[in-house]
């Protein structure tokens, strides 16, 4: 049983420790909502390319559609880019991801395909590093970047083309985590490319598919400088759904340590008391059996 | 005829509103969408959108993107997208210094005369905002 000393001094750490995650907590509230409000403001783009593309593939794929539409015509090699956050602290965030992202490998690698991986964040790079490190064959970095801009994710998108150009690979997936509400983040796998358009709704489909588009310059060269386009703007959307997911999975973990830390407070101050209390009692029989025997 | 127009940009949507007629910085000229356009698909140079809504002209800077042009809607799909107010200038000198240095470097004639373009666009792009 710990003495009444140790018990203060465990008490007081344990209360420091409740004020940082407290602290924690709230930080990420705050970084939460500008997180949520960038992932909503960027959301009319995608949707509209998503439009676009839709519109465009509905008329016929022509024949000279670019390679990062129509797939290399194989799928043995395959790039993962695992999107996850620079910073640790915020519950099962990185790991689920990760986990998705390795499952993925090893099935691939289970049926003999080749598996390449570039990693965003560095959170994900240290947890598949332990069983992929050959296999990584680019790490972005992230953590100087204040607010995450389109630009940011166009440099991801321009690497992974110009290796898709190089013919490094055939098939590339993202991986990154869905922000549906604070509690809840989900892991998600998204290939890019080959770009498969998303299959237009019921209430669309009358009005963009059957429309003569006309191109200028031409409809290869639209869908030449399109499909590159789209691809960045998924790696964007990606990041900033990863963001908002980090700070939500982060609030929510430093929510529970608060809470954890709290009861632990409770319970060692009952203890303390306890303690403090039977050492007064015994120091009381001992004065009183010591007046008696006079 | 309702004619709506939406500007956007990968980080927000900038414009969307009803308006009388676009004028687009096509890639090969410029081009006016007014209520009514034939369906067109069209990429974009580095330039200045002009909207007019009853006899009021407002102008935003894009530099690249796509214009989505239905006979009820023109929709733009820009690289990067600004009112001249609130433009970057630095972004656009460090594209012009970048073309520069890739025209310099390259030898292939097709990308000599594509990237003289995209400079031609840029310069006249920056003294168009110039004053700003």
């Amino acid at each position: 049983m710990a003495n009444l000393k140790e018990l203060r001094v465990r008490i007081a750490s344990v209360k420091s420790t409740a004020k940082i995650t407290k602290a924690m907590q709230m930080v990420a509230a705050a970084k939460l909502r500008r997180a949520q409000e960038a992932a909503e403001a960027a959301r009319p783009y995608s949707q509209r390319m998503g439009k676009v593309l839709a519109s465009l593939a509905g008329g016929g794929e022509p024949a000279d559609a670019p390679k990062l539409m129509t797939g290399t015509g194989s799928d043995d090699v395959h790039l993962l880019v695992v999107c996850t956050a620079e910073r640790g602290l915020c519950g099962g965030f990185n790991s689920s991801i990760a986990r998705l992202a390795r499952d993925h490998a090893r099935r691939l690698l289970a049926n003999g395909k080749t598996v390449k991986f570039i990693c965003v964040g560095k959170k994900g790079f240290d947890i598949l590093r332990r069983e992929f490190s050959d296999k990584i064959i680019d790490r972005v970095d992230l953590r100087n970047v204040k607010r995450l801009g389109f630009a940011d994710a166009d440099a991801i998108g321009k690497k992974v083309i110009g290796l898709f150009e190089d013919g490094q690979f055939d098939v590339c997936t993202l991986f990154y985590s869905e922000f549906e509400n604070v509690v809840t983040q989900v892991p998600t796998a998204q290939q890019i490319i080959p770009a498969k358009p998303e299959a237009l709704t019921d209430g669309e489909a009358d009005t963009g598919s059957d429309v003569l588009y006309e191109y200028e310059p031409s409809e290869a060269d639209i869908l030449r400088s399109l499909i590159p386009r789209n691809i960045s703007v998924q790696i964007f959307r990606g990041l900033l759904e990863n963001a908002a997911s980090e700070q939500g999975a982060r609030m929510s973990a430093m929510d529970n340590a608060t809470r954890n830390a709290n009861d632990m407070i409770d319970r060692l101050t009952l203890d303390y008391n306890r303690q403090r209390q039977a050492k007064i009692t015994t120091e009381l029989i001992e004065i009183i059996a010591g007046a008696e025997a006079l | 005829m309702a004619f709506t127009f939406e500007l956007v940009s990968p980080e927000r949507l900038l414009v969307s509103r009803e308006v009388d007629s676009v004028v687009v910085p096509a890639a090969e000229g410029d081009m006016t969408a007014m209520p009514n356009h034939a369906p067109t698909m069209s990429a974009l140079r580095a330039g200045m959108v002009t909207v007019e809504t009853g006899g009021d002209k407002e102008q935003f800077v894009v530099l690249g993107g796509f214009a989505d042009v239905q006979p009820d809607s023109c929709t733009i799909l820009a690289e990067t997208a600004a009112t001249p107010g609130d433009f970057d200038r630095d972004l656009l000198t460090s594209r012009i210094e970048e073309a520069q240095t890739r025209l310099k470097e390259t030898s292939d004639d097709d990308e000599r005369s594509e990237l003289e373009e995209v400079l031609g666009s840029l310069t006249t792009l920056n003294e168009q905002i110039l004053p700003a």
